[in-house]
């Protein structure tokens, strides 16, 4: 079953169109990478799932029911959770606080049992769940984005570049933690990369941007495997 | 040191009505970025339902103070709540993602469209009110001058800390303090984690009107008359109280209105009364050139 469809989806800021009619389906319990150029409108596509900025034309459904419309705050609610490009969390609240925040919409028996889980993922946010977020390590403060997407116990989590800025160490360990996650917790997960490398030997598809569109498609074997996508985006990579 | 105790009574009862007000202004900035201009006139609104609610209460003869106090408390906060709610709803929300410039103007237009409302409902003439509370403590008394600390004093110090004590809790402790200040730190991402944006805004307003009827009343029964034209003075005080405590920051707030309360008594007091809203605007100017976020504000960098 189709966890996330997008169909002949258009979007921009103001005047300026940046998503050019794009199609992208997620199956339940997948792994999808999506990865593109900077400035291609991967960011763009992932916020626009959730509303914002608006679709101006196309068709979005999240678990076959139509979401184009709806306003952000409903979109997230239906099991959809996003840690957004820059993490954004909430730099002047408590580790804590943040993810009490990301279980906000979540039934309130549920809350010492997904904090359990999230700090057994991130023991270092146990120990940090009294400091102030902005005080945190670039690090710390992408898990703790991950964390609080995963609080409001999301079917689907949307991540935008996750390993941007860290080091090879925790790189590796991000991703290890996404497969878990969508192993032990069956979350479908829908993952914006600049590492392409990491992402689509981490996928189990994988799909490419250029300019707003979809320019390629394929498993993420088949596309490690593609000679243009080699060149174009793992020259140089590990 | 009799003169100066009773100036600095004076000026605190002042200074608490003016930091209830600022609140108002420095939640509302604090979440939309905007300077809700007729807030002012929301104050002045909850001072008018006051005083009807007095009038109606003598009508059908609740003549027992403390309820006729608690009555009118609950109806003020109640009524003009609804009209914190429906100013923003009606007037700001429609512009949420216009220009600045068109939010400020029209914020302007609210506040002189609602003193022509209650101008043209209530007249133009004062509105008096014998006094509720009568008498007080004497103390320090010396010769023909004693420091005199009312009933009334007490009453609106003591309502204010419980106020503020209870608010403070609010933000601090509940969940929906919680998303208030996620809104303020990031309107977007308190959306994307399933905030209602727009409910959070609304209970936003609900609250500042609601603090700023208290001060109406107070007011009130401070000065024992009122007009539709109130709203502006104590409102640029409000105003310049949040900005001198930090806009954006509800403790600055409050000390900002404490601060510009004592400095109005005492430079009233010991220099001359008709300079001294100047006084209070030179304060902060001062204070603005030294410390451009206010006292209490917070710098920006850290939102990263
Ligand atoms: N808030 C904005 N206002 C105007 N234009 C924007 C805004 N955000 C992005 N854009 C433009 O939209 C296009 C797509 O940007 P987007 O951020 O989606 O790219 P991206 O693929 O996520 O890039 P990166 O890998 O650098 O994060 C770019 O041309 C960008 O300049
Ligand atoms: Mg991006």
């Amino acid at each position: 079953m189709s966890v996330l469809r997008v169909e002949g989806l258009h979007a921009g800021y103001g005047h300026i169109e940046a998503l050019h009619g794009v199609d992208i389906d997620v199956a339940e319990g997948e792994i999808v990478t999506l990865i593109g150029a900077n400035g291609a409108g991967k960011s763009t596509l992932l916020m626009s799932i959730c509303g914002n900025p608006r679709a101006s034309r196309g068709r979005i459904e999240f678990l076959g029911e139509d979401i184009t419309r709806l306003p952000t705050h409903a979109i997230v609610r239906r099991g959809l959770a996003q840690s957004p490009e820059g993490r954004r969390i909430f730099p002047f609240m408590s580790v804590l606080e943040n993810l009490q925040m990301g279980a906000s919409t979540t039934d309130a028996r549920h809350f010492d049992a997904d904090l359990e889980r999230v700090f057994t993922l991130y023991p270092i946010l146990r120990e940090r769940r009294q400091q102030r977020a902005g005080t945190l390590s670039g690090g710390e403060q992408q898990m703790l984005a991950i964390g609080r997407a995963l609080m409001s116990r999301p079917k689907l989590l949307l991540l935008d570049e996750p390993s941007l800025g860290l080091a090879p160490l925790l790189v590796r360990q991000i991703f290890s933690v996404i497969r878990e996650i969508n192993v032990r917790d069956r979350v479908t997960v829908f993952l914006v990369e600049q590492n392409a490398y990491h992402a689509l030997r981490l996928a189990h598809r994988g799909y490419v941007m250029a300019n707003g569109k979809i320019v390629l498609s394929g498993s993420g074997q088949d596309l490690l495997a593609n000679p243009e996508i080699r060149k174009a985006y793992l020259e140089g990579g590990r | 040191m009799g003169y100066f105790l009773q100036q600095l009574i004076n000026g605190l009862t002042l200074g608490m009505i003016y930091g209830l007000i600022a609140i108002g202004y420095t939640m509302v900035y604090g979440i939309i970025g905007m300077i809700n201009f007729a807030h002012g006139e929301i104050f002045m609104i909850g001072a008018f339902i006051s005083i009807i609610t007095f009038l109606a209460l003598g009508l059908v003869g609740v003549g027992w103070v403390p309820l006729a106090l608690l009555i009118v408390l609950l109806a003020t906060m109640l009524l003009t709540s609804v009209y914190g709610w429906a100013l923003e709803r009606v007037a700001y929300r429609p512009l949420r993602s216009s220009p600045r410039l068109a939010a400020l103007i029209t914020a302007i237009g609210m506040s002189i469209f609602l003193q022509n409302y209650v101008q043209l409902l209530q007249g133009a003439r004062n509105k008096p009110l014998q006094p509720v509370i009568t008498g007080g403590m004497r103390f320090l008394e010396d010769g023909e001058f004693a420091v005199n600390f009312s009933f009334l004093q007490m009453l609106i110090i003591a309502l204010t800390i419980a106020l503020m004590i209870g608010f403070t809790l609010l933000i601090n402790r509940t969940a929906l303090g919680r998303s208030q200040r996620a809104c303020q730190q990031d309107l977007g991402m308190a959306a994307l984690i399933g905030i209602d944006v727009d409910r959070t805004i609304s209970l936003t307003f609900i609250m500042g009107a609601s603090l700023a009827s208290v001060a109406g009343l107070m007011f009130l029964l401070n000065y024992g008359v009122i007009d539709f034209y109130i709203g502006f003075l104590a409102g640029v005080k409000a105003f310049t109280a949040a900005v001198l405590g930090g806009i954006g920051s509800v403790p600055g707030a409050m000390l900002g209105g404490l601060l510009i309360g004592l400095i109005e008594a005492f430079w009233s007091a010991y220099f001359s009364v008709e300079y001294k809203d100047v006084a209070a605007f030179a304060i902060l100017v001062l204070v603005l050139i030294f410390r451009p976020t206010g006292l209490l504000g917070k710098p920006d960098v850290e939102k990263v």
